[in-house]
């Protein structure tokens, strides 16, 4: 994007009160969890307090049923659960970008075979097959990040790929293959730089899905594993009816940055949309 | 009409049958079952004559299409342990998730498509922010915390409601009784689908009020009402069929969950345990059957947009 072009884009998303506020709180939160152990003295996976004690002046959320400062372990969890969300959404953007490129660009036959792989991909029930691949691969961060990475492509390839479609066509692309450009320079300095507009509002969306994901994958013990903490995790110790019921610090909190973070960047997500939207120039 | 979908039921074969070999390769990438069903105290020999049973011990190619003439045949494969033929078990357990899948679908729906068209009607106002915003509030709200928070209010705060299953136990389980098993895990279900439904509905039926054709029905004089639901909502519900079709994978997923977490005896549940059990020829079969009900789904989006579009002509 040009600079004016920037400068318009800012202004409309500018526009949305909502997302500048749940741009503002989600830099918020992204700073804390950054700066986990200098705001809290504890460890989070070390003991620090009593057994499952109620918020204090020292531990500011209480602890765990082990004892656990869980505002330490909260900071960690989103950390956590950030990255394996920003990781899987890098690598299900960049297959995505690449196979759309390749499918749309090519066209015959890498086209067809492209698109029945993309079909049989969302044709499984998605939560089935990260059910599956987790119960398969030794679960944990890694393997969190890759089975979220390589399950959520295929939105991505469609996206790009009907992009390229209608960009090949243009008078820039001809004349680019006219003048005897290589295929590589054009999809990649040419193609990709007008299709990544979309991508990247797409992209949010995989994000939110993926923190979601994430949450309820670790909540059924099948995601990051404990010690280390993650958004979904810390809340799988409160299928238990005595917590649910008389220790709402243990499950409240990490709930709600789920839903605050998700909400955050669904709404940004939804800004950028309209903002790059040419009909909403007024 | 019946051409197209016959061709489109043969196009359909050859991913059936991709679908059908990722399935099994994914099973054989996680190594043996034979490593989860036998114990320290088992010695070789017991351990090479169960793979002998089950056939473990043959290539894999042949294992492959042992598994695919096991599915022609109609049974796909018997399940480890209980030894039932997979088909049987996944029927069984079949009913339960299409009541609830249904129910929340038929919910989701309801609640989506007059609040929608309503949010689209007061474009811009404040009615239509506070919509727009609760249902991305909603939307982001994961199904296992919505769950919690049912269950904290209505079951263990109000006593309303119960917690799980499908009837009370040990009671044959009236219509009412199972209704109100219903409605904690249809919630947590139908809220996401009426909140994405209700945006989509909503832009839908914003670019059906700036068309021509609508300016022409309201000068007729007939009134704002009549106008909407008589000429703009046959085309603004269009794009709808859609979206609806490919949100039934994503409502099967958030059912396992829900069925996990609610305890409801359905394919969720029975899922949950294969991954939990590998029970991998009862987990190939779950995919595998997702997967043609995910095409059949498809297949049938494209008639209803034939059947509701009458200028889509095959």
């Amino acid at each position: 994007m040009q600079t004016s072009a920037l400068q318009a884009f800012l202004g409309r998303f500018r526009r949305h009160r909502m997302a500048v506020i749940c741009l503002y709180l989600l830099v918020c939160m992204v700073a804390a969890c950054l700066l986990g152990p200098f705001l809290s003295p504890y460890s989070p996976t070390t003991k620090s307090g009593g057994f499952s004690a109620p918020p204090d002046a020292q531990h500011i959320l209480g602890t765990d049923k082990i004892g656990r400062d869980l505002f330490t372990r909260l900071l960690h969890a989103t950390r956590i659960s950030l990255a394996v969300g920003l990781l899987a959404t890098l690598i299900s953007t960049f297959i995505g970008i690449f196979l759309g490129l390749v499918s749309g660009y090519f066209g015959g036959l890498a086209d067809r075979l492209l698109m029945s792989l993309t079909d049989m991909v969302m044709s499984f029930p998605y939560i089935l097959l990260i059910l599956v691949a987790a119960a398969i691969f030794e679960p944990g961060f890694t393997s969190m990040v890759l089975i979220l990475g390589f399950v959520n492509w295929p939105g991505v390839a469609r996206l790009v790929r009907g992009n390229v479609l209608s960009l090949r066509n243009t008078n820039f692309i001809q004349n680019d293959r006219t003048a005897g450009m290589k295929p590589a320079y054009i999809l990649f300095r040419e193609i990709l730089p007008n299709t990544m507009a979309p991508v990247l509002v797409y992209a949010t969306s995989v994000f939110a899905l993926s923190i979601l994901d994430e949450a309820a994958l670790s909540y059924l013990g099948m995601g990051v594993q404990p010690p280390s903490p993650s958004l979904g995790n810390l809340l799988s110790g409160a299928e238990s009816l005595s917590v649910l019921t008389g220790k709402p610090w243990m499950w409240i909190p990490a709930g709600s940055v789920i839903i605050l973070l998700v909400v955050c960047i669904n709404f940004i997500g939804d800004a950028m949309r309209d903002a790059m939207d040419p009909r909403n120039l007024a | 009409m019946l051409k197209y979908f016959l061709r489109k039921l043969l196009l359909a074969l050859p991913v059936l049958l991709g679908i059908t070999i990722i399935d099994f390769l994914i099973m054989n990438c996680a190594g043996s079952p034979l490593d989860m069903m036998t114990g320290p105290r088992m010695t070789a020999a017991t351990k090479a004559s169960l793979a002998a049973r089950l056939g473990l011990d043959r290539p894999l190619w042949q294992q492959y299409l042992s598994w695919l003439h096991e599915i022609l045949h109609g049974n796909f494969g018997y399940a480890y342990k209980s030894n039932q033929p997979v088909l049987e078990l996944i029927m069984s357990h079949l009913s339960p998730t299409l009541l609830l899948m249904g129910v929340s679908l038929i919910v989701g729906l309801a609640l989506a498509v007059p609040l929608g068209v309503y949010s689209a009607v007061h474009r811009y106002e404040k009615q239509d922010y506070a919509l727009v915003s609760l249902s991305f509030l909603t939307s982001s709200i994961p199904g296992f915390f919505l769950s919690m928070l049912l269950i904290y209010f209505f079951t263990v705060r109000l006593g309303w409601l119960p917690s799980g299953g499908m009837v009370t136990a040990g009671t044959g389980g009236g219509f009412l009784d199972r209704l109100r098993h219903l409605i904690m895990p249809v919630l947590v279900l139908s809220i996401p689908i009426a909140a994405s439904n209700m945006r989509y509905i909503r832009s839908s039926v914003l670019e059906i009020l700036e068309t021509d054709y609508m300016r022409t029905a309201t000068v007729k004089g007939i009134g704002h009402r009549l106008v909407i639901w008589r000429h703009g909502m046959r085309n603004a519900l269009l794009p709808i069929v859609t979206v609806i079709g490919m949100q039934i994978p994503g409502l099967f997923g958030g059912a396992v969950i829900v069925e996990k977490i609610f305890n409801w005896p359905g394919l969720g549940l029975l899922t949950m345990d294969a991954v939990m059990t590998r029970n991998y020829p009862l987990i190939m079969g779950i995919c595998l059957l997702s997967a043609v009900v995910v095409l059949l789904c498809n297949l049938l989006t494209d008639l209803i947009y034939g059947l509701v579009d009458p200028t889509i002509r095959y």
